[in-house]
């Protein structure tokens, strides 16, 4: 039953992504990449990964979608038709697919108990969030207690993007200015 | 969007659950799935849906973009403060058990602490983006669309 359930999202999933590159109007790129992310949602709930799938609705759907669409509104609705021949982006993006297909080969199989991800911290986080942090929710208790410096420098990192953004285009030179015409 | 009736009744209806929905993701993020930057981006997707279906000019009068861009330094700073608070209490930076008696109560008040710091700069940060890229005159037509 989970392997159906798996290959009709993954069937899916690649559906979306052939229609995204075949397609020209921008608005349903946006759309069905919005619908991508929602797919990538349901396959990380699949893999009980659900704080993962939590973020990637939120964010890939949500927000994205919603900034996608400002860009859109700010730029053009159609992609120009392209004059050179995309034969040899086509070789480039297979051979990379390929590699990091190959790159798979190597890893163990998905939930197999003597992978590295099973082995080395995870079964100490395990033990020790019950007993040190009293929080059911170990992804929690790792980010926010274990491995806070890590997410301190994630809260900056979005900081700083949010940062850029308001210095580059949130006008408050504009309104700066206007506020010196005006005194 | 002034003519679209429909949209403007359910997003009425909607904004309300949603920011809940974001309270709970919040400081329930610790017990089930979730945690502050879901939270932020719930919350602030409440925000985008209203500006959306309203008008850009009603959230900013709502939520000025003055407040919004504090927001963004307020949420590190509360994250930033909790682990300098910890370090004036005598434990390691973002050693949450010297927060309380019981170590464990301690994390449990670190934790919402820094998730709270979390859950507001993300919110802001994409609230601002949002201002930044919206805020700009389209070159669409509505009807364009």
């Amino acid at each position: 039953m989970e392997l159906t359930i798996t290959l009709l999202l993954f069937f899916a999933l690649v559906t979306t992504a052939v229609a995204i590159a075949l397609l020209r109007n921008l608005f349903a790129v946006v759309m069905l990449s919005g619908v991508a992310s929602l797919l990538a949602a349901l396959l990380f709930i699949v893999m009980d990964a659900v704080d993962v799938a939590f973020t990637e609705a939120a964010v890939g759907a949500g927000i994205s979608s919603v900034l996608m669409l400002s860009t859109i509104a700010l730029t053009a609705r159609h992609e120009k038709i392209p004059t050179r021949s995309s034969l040899v982006p086509l070789a480039i993006v297979s051979l990379t697919g390929m590699v990091l297909i190959y790159g798979t080969l190597d890893m163990p199989n998905f939930g197999s108990a003597d992978a590295p991800v099973q082995t080395h911290v995870g079964p100490e986080y395990i033990q020790r969030t019950p007993k040190e942090i009293h929080v059911p929710n170990i992804v929690t208790g790792v980010l926010a207690s274990y491995r806070g410096y890590d997410t301190l420098g994630e809260v900056t990192v979005v900081f700083t993007a949010g940062l850029g953004v308001i210095l580059l285009l949130g006008g408050i030179g504009r309104r700066r200015r206007r506020g010196k015409g005006q005194s | 969007m002034e003519h679209h009736l429909i949209l403007r009744v359910v997003t009425k209806i909607l904004v309300g659950p949603i920011l809940l929905y974001a309270l709970y993701v919040q400081f329930h993020g610790d017990f089930g799935p979730g945690g502050g930057f879901q939270a932020g981006v719930i919350f602030a997707v409440a925000f985008i849906l209203y500006g959306l279906v309203f008008s850009l000019r009603q959230l900013r009068e709502l939520v000025p973009d003055r407040i919004v861009h504090q927001l963004v330094a307020i949420g590190l700073l509360l994250y930033a403060g909790t682990g300098i608070v910890t370090l004036f209490l005598g434990g390691n930076f973002l050693d949450y058990n010297v927060l309380s008696d019981v170590g464990y109560k301690g994390q449990h008040w670190g934790i919402i602490t820094i998730e709270l710091g979390v859950g507001i700069t993300v919110f802001a940060v994409m609230l601002s983006i949002y201002y930044a890229f919206a805020g700009r005159p389209p070159q669409l037509d509505d009807k364009d669309w």
